[in-house]
């Protein structure tokens, strides 16, 4: 007499062949919707680094001929009122997005870890300083931002992504700041002092790297947010101007025509929305793994 | 505390299982995990599950619950709870078995008790789940009964208090008045004790024992400590790697063990017996053990044959570390909103170490052995009193200036895997105590050292996250080996590893200590453990040291009152006296 509770499914791994069940051992299942979120951040990096290999038309020439022409073969994703192939701006566009949403994020990570580093030391003074700077920052919404920093640097492409990625700071900031204090105080580097290690050495040998683990996960997340928030911004006219083929800029063009064509806006708009729930899902994935190592 | 009368004549056992096994994970392969284990327990009967960990032990006491865990497969001949055959149960009778037929005592109880909620409503959930009585007063009057039953002074007041508030050993007594509230018949205690000083371990055991004697409560005990296991169990199932390898009445199985495993398990027990011999090599010596004491019905002790550790250096007059009339004062608030008061976590400690002694440290936790440790560490400055290390300054000078002398005071955490950077690998974590040697020179050196202790070269690129304990605390060994340090501070160096490792650790330690005669400052809160390895011994309570002598003097002719507390809290044969 036998019963069992058995909440395990079957043994269709053992049916597998060895090498792919190595595999999946090595990277347990990986969710669909994470493959294809790396696989479209793949396709945009290839857009940025060889735009040519996916368009031969030049996103700048318009051709009067062929004004607001609806999706075709010629043209798959139309064409704008000035005659441009949509399909190749929107390509070229990818360039803009990704330079400027990871330049704002390497503003974003640079000042944020400093200040976050500062923050979690010892001293209250460091602490409260920067943690308040954190909150003033952040209590400013992030088109309210960018404009003060367009009004006083100028429009332009590195002043919009120094804008985002000022507004960014506070959030690599507590980040980094929880970090280093959970560092500073874990056993181990309590016991780099007793071996004698100095200030100095234990700050680059074991509280650095250890601190540095949570950025690149928060990072991957915050290049979303921040290729939208230019996006947002170009549409506002405080990013690159127009003819640039930036996505945003692309959309502001668009809304003139819409009630006459519709792809010349949501081409591009589709482009934002991937982009941003891409590098948002793969992550969150990326957080989940590494999580799940810590654990383990 | 008669174990003997072991009522036969009750029809009905509150637990009846023949042949259970126990599988996770795919559907014929890999091992089980609890293989043919059989278990009857009477009502008034105390049966212990004992064994390391991976033995089985708790996954066969889950079971009876149901919760093995996700995955599980449990197959057994036969499985019946008070009669009744709970193979049948469905998803509500189990519920219904939870809590209240059989309660359940977990290890750590801060954990286990939510924060969120005074001790009142923890009770309270279990009578009101278990649907014995409605009215609030009804469930508040049984809620402060129980309290009182397990042994809370001041029920009506702790009942309206939260976990964090209680000491360790409230919390634990709550945790037993939660799984007795509702009555259940039976009780499963999963390593009730472990985390408790010696003192308020005695408590637990007594409160326990209670329930069982007079309220005939049914008790399933899962300990590694057979110590505890001698002290309540009438009897005793012995498991390891999922098999019960030996079973019988307590004193039987402890006094005469049959099965190697037992024998290899009780021997591993440091005691004032032990000192001087290698714990690990030790067996029971079973040809003395059968030959007399059966007639009248009294068991004779178990003799045991170890061999020997190498001859104990002399302890020279060198003073290695002279600490001073050390104190140290803490401000703490009293309370929530309440003011201030000053908490005296050291007062007026003075001690030497010499070089190739051993001293320990013993005393329960908040008598200052921490404290003591960090400042011997430099690691807090004292309020009064100096350090000194090799007759030279060490607490009153600057962090900078100790550094040159840090090598020489190297230190064996409790936690190793804490204590390593977790980005490291065993030879970077050695590596990072090893100065002044080239590349080459360093990893030579490393595989030198893991040699010492034990380990081989294999172990240079592993992770210790995926080390067994023992093998954890031996790089930790290694890596304070590494500065060839003149003492070191072992602060409860054993107290996370099961028996079998504990007495392969304690022998490296004993066994490097006396080649390499090194001075060691032994923290523990086992007295058994003080008495094996340490040649003098300090006794701490209340931030004071209160007896101070030669272990043999101290544990065998107490002076102090506390010291026979102490000494008296040691449950079982196992009692140094």
């Amino acid at each position: 007499m036998t019963q069992t509770f058995d909440t395990t499914p079957g043994t269709r791994a053992e049916q597998e062949v060895a090498p792919a069940r190595a595999m999946r051992t090595v990277r347990r299942r990986i969710p669909a919707g994470v493959v294809a979120s790396g696989a479209f951040i793949a396709l945009l990096l290839v857009a940025v680094a060889a735009p040519g290999l996916f368009t031969n038309y030049d996103p700048l020439a318009g051709d009067f001929l062929s004004i607001l022409k609806a999706p075709d073969a010629a043209h798959p994703f139309g064409t704008d009122r000035l005659g441009r192939d949509v399909f190749a701006r929107t390509v070229y566009g990818a360039r803009y997005s990704l330079f400027i949403g990871i330049g704002a994020t390497l503003i974003s990570v640079v000042f944020g870890v400093l200040l976050g580093i500062l923050a979690g030391q010892k001293s209250r003074l460091l602490d409260e300083t920067n943690s308040r700077l954190f909150d003033i920052v952040s209590s400013f919404p992030t088109v309210l931002l960018a404009m003060l920093v367009v009004t006083f640097l100028g429009q332009g492409m590195f002043n919009i992504a120094v804008a985002v990625g000022l507004s960014g700071i506070p959030k690599f900031g507590r980040v980094v700041r929880a970090q280093t204090q959970l560092v500073r105080n874990a056993d181990y580097v309590t016991h780099a002092h007793i071996y004698g290690r100095g200030h100095i050495e234990i700050f680059f040998r074991h509280l650095l790297p250890n601190v540095l683990v949570a950025v690149p996960v928060t990072a991957t997340v915050f290049i979303g947010s921040a290729i939208l928030a230019v996006s947002g911004l170009s549409f506002l006219g405080l990013g690159p101007q127009p003819p640039t083929p930036e996505w945003g800029v692309m959309l502001a063009e668009s809304r003139d025509t819409l009630r006459v064509a519709w792809w010349p806006g949501v081409f591009p708009g589709v482009a934002i929305t991937l982009t941003v729930i891409a590098f948002t899902v793969f992550g969150n994935y990326l957080q989940d793994v590494f999580e799940g190592r810590d654990n383990s | 505390m008669s174990k003997a009368a072991i009522s036969i004549s009750i029809p009905q056992p509150l637990v009846d299982i023949e042949g259970l096994t126990v599988h996770f994970g795919h559907a014929d392969g890999g091992r089980p995990v609890v293989e043919d284990v059989s278990l009857i327990i009477h009502p008034g009967e105390c049966v212990a599950l004992v064994g390391e960990s991976g033995s089985g032990k708790s996954v066969t006491a889950r079971t009876l619950l149901n919760l093995a865990g996700n995955g599980a497969r449990i197959t057994a001949r036969r499985f019946r709870l008070a009669g009744e055959d709970a193979m049948r149960f469905d998803a509500a009778r189990w519920r219904r078995v939870r809590g209240r037929e059989i309660g359940l005592v977990m290890q750590d109880a801060l954990v286990s008790l939510d924060p969120l909620r005074s001790i009142a409503q923890e009770v309270g959930e279990v009578v009101t789940n278990a649907g014995l009585l409605r009215g609030r007063r009804e469930i508040e009057e049984r809620v402060i009964d129980t309290l009182a039953r397990v042994g809370i002074p001041d029920p009506e007041i702790r009942s309206r208090q939260y976990a964090h508030e209680l000491s360790g050993g409230l919390r634990q007594r709550a945790l037993i008045a939660a799984a007795i509230a509702a009555g259940p018949r039976l009780v499963i205690a999963d390593e009730p004790t472990t985390a408790l000083d010696a003192t308020v371990q005695k408590q637990v055991i007594d409160v326990l024992s209670r329930r069982v004697r007079d309220e005939g409560v049914g008790l399933l005990l899962i300990s590694h400590d057979l110590a505890v296991v001698a002290e309540i169990a009438d009897r005793v199932h012995v498991m390891r790697a999922g098999k019960v390898v030996e079973s019988g009445p307590t004193a039987e199985v402890l006094s005469r063990p049959r099965h190697v495993y037992t024998r290899q398990l009780i021997a591993a027990v440091p005691s004032a017996t032990s000192r001087g011999t290698r714990l690990s090599s030790a067996r029971v010596d079973f040809e003395a053990a059968s030959g007399s004491g059966d007639e009248d019905g009294q068991p004779q002790p178990i003799r045991i044959i170890r061999d020997p550790l190498p001859p104990r250096p002399v302890v020279s007059g060198e003073v290695v570390l002279d600490v001073a009339s050390i104190g140290k004062r803490y401000r703490r608030r009293k309370g929530v909103g309440g003011g201030r008061e000053t908490f005296v976590a050291l007062d007026d400690v003075s001690f030497t170490v010499s070089t190739g002694e051993v001293v320990g440290l013993v005393g329960e936790s908040g008598s200052g052995k921490s404290t003591c440790a960090k400042i011997i560490l430099g690691l807090l400055k004292p309020d009064t009193g100096t350090v000194r290390l090799l007759g030279k300054p060490w607490s009153d000078i600057r962090e900078s200036e100790r550094r040159a002398l840090r090598s020489k005071l190297q230190y064996i955490p409790q936690d190793p895997l804490s204590s390593f950077d977790p980005r490291y690998r065993v030879s970077d974590i050695v590596a990072e105590n090893v100065w002044g040697l080239s590349r080459k020179q360093t990893l030579e050196h490393i595989v030198w050292l893991l040699d010492q202790v034990g380990l081989d070269s294999g172990f240079l690129d592993r992770y210790p996250r995926t080390m067994s304990g023992g093998q954890r605390q031996r790089v930790a060994i290694a890596r304070a080996l590494a500065a060839e340090p003149a003492l070191i501070v072992c602060d409860e160096p054993v107290s996370a590893l099961d028996i079998s490792i504990q007495a392969q650790v304690i022998d490296l330690i004993g066994e490097l200590q006396s080649r390499l005669r090194t001075a060691l400052l032994f923290i523990s809160h086992d007295l058994g453990l003080i008495h094996h390895v340490a040649d003098s011994v300090l006794v701490m309570k209340d931030g004071r040291i209160v007896e101070r002598g030669p272990v043999d003097d101290v544990f065998f002719h107490a002076a102090h009152d506390y010291t026979r507390t102490l000494l008296a809290a040691v449950p079982g044969p196992f009692a140094a006296s």
